[in-house]
């Protein structure tokens, strides 16, 4: 502003020569301060990036490391079906077994509830209902993980051993364990299918009804298959979660890895084994101690694997309505 | 027109009669689906419900003492408040064996014992109370003739009385290895030092990735009239959606893998940081780097992610126009972001912030993998000592197999629970403080 208003004056005083006019410069001017902070913000971002080639670092050194060992093959750690680091067995599909046994567990529970509640929030549920029963559902979400750990253990598992008898069901099974990320999951896929369902047009649902469909009709055969990208993917997402749920497998599904197919056994997983492990009296470089970051290499691939997947599944199969 | 001719095919139409009967059993089943659909959405709360009533059951409830001799024929049915020194080392010296009154007399001389001191003792070494039994809450209220019943036969000499696990005691007494003693406090000022730690890492980071991702994103930073800056603002831009899509993926990974990250890089390679020698001596030294400080770097890395993402909703719902204003008053990019986008986006950065930080609050995995110590009994003393945490001891007294472990652990919960609820009011109250401060 300064500069501008003496050029004005200069024109009218003086006549216009080389020596004593300025050309006034438009272009931005760069600030050095302004610089600074665009790139300490970067940096901010950049620690993320960061953040993820350190888990595939750490990750996949120790791994190495815990391959290098001699006694350790990979083809046995991804066949055998014994994990027994006493006795120098490292064979990962006992704890990939109890690992997916829980989570499969936890999807029956929570794919249909969660669903439900999704179409009764989204389809039916009045204003008011929806101000009452949704934040009742993000409490449930948030609620620590170890504390549906206690509720597996001391109410879920009492309460499976009434039903099906003391001998069949075991104080450790996974069962319970799975029934409770079920539960634990249900408002994450809850609140997710309800936004894909809510985001479907209302022109679609309106046409329904014009061609004489019922409610219900409506929400399963339009408003449902249009949002079926998004639900599926908030199931995809919901079972990633299942798999890296540790604290209630730690505490409900007991600690010996175990290769079986009944739920009602103790049988631990993968995210188990490392919380297990580590908690105890762990020495750096030991071959406990690598075999845990093997472990942790597969979760988090199996994991990063379903993230990505849902992600793409909303990108390329979700129906858009202008 | 007759409905019984009409041919069944697909595009068969009911009519009449069967109109009305499709059109009333659809209804009804619409009806019925309805309920279903609601019952799994009650089921929900439902559960919520059975989770705190379970909870509350197991915290409260009934104990039954058994001591190995009666208080009144140790005090001769005196009060012992009452009595002086002189006769309560009596008491002492006539029920304990010499070596045990030696023993005694070495840590303090009895003489130079205050009277509470003295009353204490007694009760710990001659009368001894012992909980031989414990009952939840909904047994002790509805049972009770079952439960003197089998008192009556297994502990005659027991009494049975209401017992709150969850009191001032135990928020305020330290770990201990005997349930009836054992408190949170170590563990209540672990959470909230670890809870300092990560804000004062994630907060900032991650509303400057934040901004950055909103605000500069798409920036054109080089000359876009050359090849080479064309080429340079490409992949300024690919780098800022890599970095996007990397944050949704990050937010992803279980919290267990964060452990792991920080057991490897923070407890191990950056030991001589996170352990505080790199101060001299005024660590404990003994912690080698399992501290606050390398629990509270990862807890920052696991909740970054989302802190990011909600700050970024927030930072986007400030409207455009107050953008343009900002510039068209002659205001630099970074003087419109601090002085008008922040305070605009501030109570949605507050509350999804607070959100987040409050999930690393019961945050349990990454501390176990970190290793957070499950018996420690002093309280944490600054950022480079060790610690323990609410969740771990739930986790600890959880795992155990006695029930007064188990009831302790449900008190844990509820201080656990208390402690989020307040974070989360916290959130309510700063955003509807800070937008009724706005609109003014």
């Amino acid at each position: 502003m300064a500069d501008q208003a003496r050029v004005g004056v200069v024109e009218r005083a003086v006549p216009l020569t080389d020596a004593n006019t300025r050309m006034i410069d438009l272009r931005k001017r760069p600030r050095i301060g302004e610089s600074l902070i665009q790139f300490t913000l970067l940096l901010c971002g950049v620690i993320s990036i960061f953040t993820t080639l350190g888990i595939v670092v750490v990750l996949g050194h120790e791994s190495l490391l815990f391959f290098a060992h001699p006694d350790v093959t990979l083809v046995e750690f991804v066949t055998k079906t014994v994990w027994q680091p006493a006795i120098e067995e490292f064979g990962i599909l006992p704890l990939v077994n109890a690992t997916l046994m829980t989570s499969l567990i936890a999807m029956l529970v929570a794919v249909p509830l969660g669903l439900g509640a999704a179409i009764y929030l989204a389809e039916y549920a009045s204003e008011r209902a929806r101000s009452i029963l949704k934040p009742l559902l993000e409490i449930l979400a948030g609620v620590p993980t170890v504390v549906y750990g206690y509720f597996a253990l001391t109410f879920v598992t009492p309460l499976l051993r009434n039903i099906f008898g003391k001998d069949v069901v075991q104080i450790y099974n996974v069962a319970a364990a799975g029934i409770v990320v079920g539960i634990l999951i249900m408002p994450l896929i809850a609140t997710m299918s309800e936004d894909a369902l809510s985001s479907v047009p209302s022109a679609l649902r309106q046409a329904s009804f014009g061609l004489g469909a019922t409610k219900f009709e409506t929400a399963i055969q339009v408003v449902f298959p249009a949002a079926l990208s998004g639900v599926i993917a908030a199931s995809i997402v919901g079972m990633s979660r299942a798999i890296g749920e540790t604290m209630v497998v730690a505490l409900a599904a007991g600690a010996s890895p175990n290769f079986t197919a009944n739920p009602f056994e103790p049988a631990e997983t993968m995210t188990g084994h490392i919380a297990r492990i580590s908690g105890g009296d762990l020495s750096y470089g030991s071959i406990d101690y690598d075999s845990i970051f093997a472990i942790g290499l597969v979760l988090f691939f199996i994991t990063l694997a379903l993230n990505i997947m849902s992600r793409w599944i909303v990108n390329h199969f979700r129906e858009v309505y202008d | 027109m007759s409905t019984d001719t009409a041919p069944r095919s697909r595009g068969h139409l009911p009519e009449g009669e069967e109109l009305h009967h499709n059109v009333s059993s659809r209804q009804r089943m619409g009806k019925i689906w309805q309920s279903v659909l609601l019952a799994c959405t009650i089921l929900g709360i439902l559960v919520l419900g059975l989770l705190l009533f379970n909870v509350i059951n197991d915290a409260f409830g009934g104990v039954a003492v058994q001591s190995v001799i009666s208080d009144e024929e140790v005090f001769a049915n005196r009060d012992p408040a009452s009595m002086s020194q002189a006769e309560l080392i009596a008491i002492l010296e006539e029920r304990l064996r010499e070596r045990v009154l030696r023993n005694l007399d070495r840590d303090q001389p009895l003489l130079e014992r205050s009277n509470e001191d003295l009353i204490e003792i007694i009760n710990l070494e001659i009368i001894k109370p012992e909980i031989v039994a414990v009952y939840p809450l909904n047994e002790y209220l509805f049972n009770r003739a079952a439960i003197t019943a089998s008192l009556a036969e297994e502990h005659p000499r027991a009494e049975l009385s209401f017992k709150s696990w969850l009191s001032s005691d135990f928020i305020t007494d330290p770990m201990s290895s005997r349930p009836e003693m054992a408190g949170v406090r170590t563990a209540v000022m672990g959470t909230l030092w670890l809870l300092f730690i990560t804000v004062l890492i994630a907060f900032p980071l991650g509303i400057g990735a934040a901004l950055y991702l909103e605000e500069y994103a798409t920036d054109k930073l080089f000359d876009e009239r050359t090849a080479l800056g064309r080429r340079l603002n490409a992949v300024l831009h690919r780098g800022s959606s890599i970095i996007q899509t990397n944050i949704y993926n990050l937010s992803g990974v279980p919290s267990i893998i964060y452990g792991m990250l920080g057991l490897a890089i923070f407890v191990r390679a950056l030991e001589s940081f996170t352990s505080g020698s790199f101060l001299g001596g005024t660590a404990d030294g003994t912690a080698n780097g399992r501290t606050i400080m390398a629990a509270g770097m990862t807890m920052a890395l696991l909740v970054l992610p989302v802190v990011i993402i909600s700050s970024q909703e927030a930072i986007r719902a400030v409207s455009n126009s107050l953008r343009q204003a900002s510039y068209g008053l002659g205001a630099t990019r970074w003087q419109t972001i601090w002085k008008v986008v922040l305070p605009n986006a501030m109570p949605g950065i507050l509350t999804g912030t607070i959100l987040a930080i409050s999930r690393a609050i019961g945050e349990t995995a990454p501390l176990i993998v970190v290793g957070a110590s499950t018996f420690i009994v002093t309280d944490p003393s600054g950022p480079f000592s060790k610690f323990t945490v609410l969740p771990i001891q739930i986790y600890n007294w959880t795992s155990r197999p006695q029930v007064e472990f188990r009831a302790i652990a449900a008190a844990a919960i509820i201080v656990l629970l208390v402690m989020l609820l307040s974070m989360n009011a916290l959130a309510i109250f700063l955003r509807n403080y800070l937008r009724s401060k706005r609109v003014s």
